[in-house]
């Protein structure tokens, strides 16, 4: 399995400057995995293009397959894992709705395969830009997704992904997520780390059972008859309940190597904060600026931006809310149950679940790539704080930004 | 990890099954008697059958065993009764009959 090994000492940092596309394009070159099959689609076509120059200059040895969709890129990732290669993909959007079928076969058939998603989202009405409707579409489709605020977390993210997937309490498909264009895009300051300490933390893919073995027959995917279903699906949701404690676990190590520490989510200014934004991905940089402006201002406002969407860390988000007075849960896509967004969904069962009954506010935000500013995130806390200290009615479901 | 699947069956508790329900053998796709679906019947008149052997390529279900280039008569356990064989007999060797019994 992989290398448990635990790090001592970290790893001398390499100062540069890269988009998230380049970031996770170079944690690909450094982990080096055994087959990519991709097809491109924007904004995530720069990775499977980096990658495919690294290959053409001798840099790194992945087997890369064109495929003509992404119906086949998943199918044949699924197809490669289960020979027994350590495999993954990039997409985006559209790709990802016409990955889905095969998004439940992955983690179903327990293939620790890794997807770098680049957030956009799908028509209609057509449009490139970030949301995450595509992601917070396919949260049930059995795969971990974690979820990046800027290029250094997609790049730390994906050096952890195999470690976590492949474990083998878990053995189950990760999504890492990053906002298009934002993120995917945008150039910003980032700390490497040196190939051999990647290589070493990552370690080599050796799984117990693969259909490219001889004498040791297997299997994979067979048809399920009644009786069998019900329990698959439990073991599975089992190990999707493991990857909580092993997304820790991966976390502290890599805080070791890399003196970064991740957990299930970041909590930022939020110790004795009276209101908490919730949200995810690169809006939560615009949010913790407005915190600190606020902040000054002697407001008490908090970020806790959550990283780990899937397993969906119910309990410790009603914890680490218990202790404010109100609550807004922001969601970068809409579902249109007429009730709530999905984190807003999650997150409101979760308070209910909890005996919280602090004031819990779901705005949807950002959609097509919208802008989200520091002033819409001080509005968002003004009015948090006008329905608890002013008593001022405010509605459960509420978009940032709309006209009209 | 590795399982021994025969002693898998409707009773087993979820924890002990195998993950992904990934099957530790070859050929089992024998011991699941798909003939039980079939509503319509083929069957083999030895006398008519020149052992021309065009049917059996025909056979989605490989249900029309070969020994030593010669046809036997079918496998009855995984025969759909899908009647492609009967279609292809240039010999009318392969007559369809109603319901499960040959």
């Amino acid at each position: 399995m992989t290398n448990e090994k635990k790090m001592s000492t970290p790893a001398a940092p390499i100062p540069e400057r890269m988009s998230g596309n380049e970031a996770v394009a170079f944690a690909i070159r450094q982990v080096n995995p055994d087959v990519m099959p991709a097809f491109p689609i924007t904004p995530s076509t720069e990775i499977p293009q980096m990658v495919s120059s690294y290959i053409a200059n001798g840099l790194m040895d992945t087997e890369f397959i064109p495929v003509e969709s992404e119906h086949s890129a998943m199918s044949a990732a699924v197809g490669a894992e289960s020979a027994g290669a350590r495999s993954m993909t990039a997409t985006s959007s559209a790709g990802l709705a016409l990955m889905w079928e095969e998004l439940l076969l992955a983690a179903s058939n327990r293939l620790p395969i890794v997807l770098t998603l680049v957030n956009r989202t799908l028509s209609g009405p057509i449009n490139i830009n970030c949301d995450h409707t595509d992601s917070m579409g396919a949260r049930d489709t059995g795969w971990i997704q974690i979820y990046a605020e800027n290029n250094q977390e997609v790049y730390d993210n994906y050096i952890q992904a195999y470690r976590i997937a492949e474990h083998r309490d878990v053995r189950l498909p990760v999504m890492i997520c990053q906002d298009g264009f934002i993120t995917s895009h945008g150039v910003q300051n980032i700390s490497l780390l040196p190939d051999q300490p990647v290589k070493d933390f990552v370690g080599t893919y050796a799984p117990e059972e693969y259909l490219l073995n001889p004498g040791k027959p297997v299997a994979v995917g067979p048809y399920a008859v009644t009786d069998y279903v019900m329990e698959a699906r439990k073991a599975q949701r089992e190990a999707m309940e493991n990857a909580k404690q092993v997304i820790l676990d991966v976390a502290d190590e890599f805080a070791a190597l890399s003196g970064r520490q991740y957990g299930l989510f970041e909590e930022y200014r939020t110790a004795d904060a009276d209101y908490v934004m919730l949200i995810i991905g690169s809006a939560a940089g615009t949010a913790k600026e407005a915190v600190d402006e606020l902040r000054g201002q002697g407001k008490k406002v908090g970020v806790l931006k959550l990283r780990v969407f899937r397993p969906f860390p119910e309990k410790e988000i009603a914890e680490a809310l218990a202790n404010c007075r109100a609550v807004a849960i922001m969601d970068r896509s809409e579902n249109y149950s007429g009730q709530a967004g999905a984190l807003g969904s999650e997150v409101t069962a979760g308070l209910y679940r909890q005996h919280s009954d602090i004031l819990a506010v779901n705005y949807i935000y950002g959609l097509g790539g919208r802008d989200f500013t520091t002033e819409d995130a001080a509005a968002v806390f003004e009015e948090l704080r006008e329905g608890v200290e002013e008593g001022r009615p405010v509605g459960q479901y509420r978009y940032v930004g709309l006209r009209g | 990890m590795r399982t021994d699947i025969t002693k898998i069956n409707e009773k087993t508790p979820y924890q002990d099954l195998t993950e992904g329900l990934m099957v530790f053998a070859g050929g089992t796709a024998k011991l699941f008697k798909t003939g039980e679906w079939r509503n319509n019947t083929p069957v083999w008149d030895s006398e008519k059958c020149r052992q021309c052997l065009l049917c059996t390529p025909c056979c989605p279900d490989s249900s029309i065993p070969v020994m030593s280039g010669r046809r036997g008569n079918f496998d009855y356990d995984h025969c759909k009764g899908c009647g492609i064989c009967a279609n292809v007999c240039p010999f009318g060797a392969i007559t369809m009959k109603e319901g499960m019994e040959p």
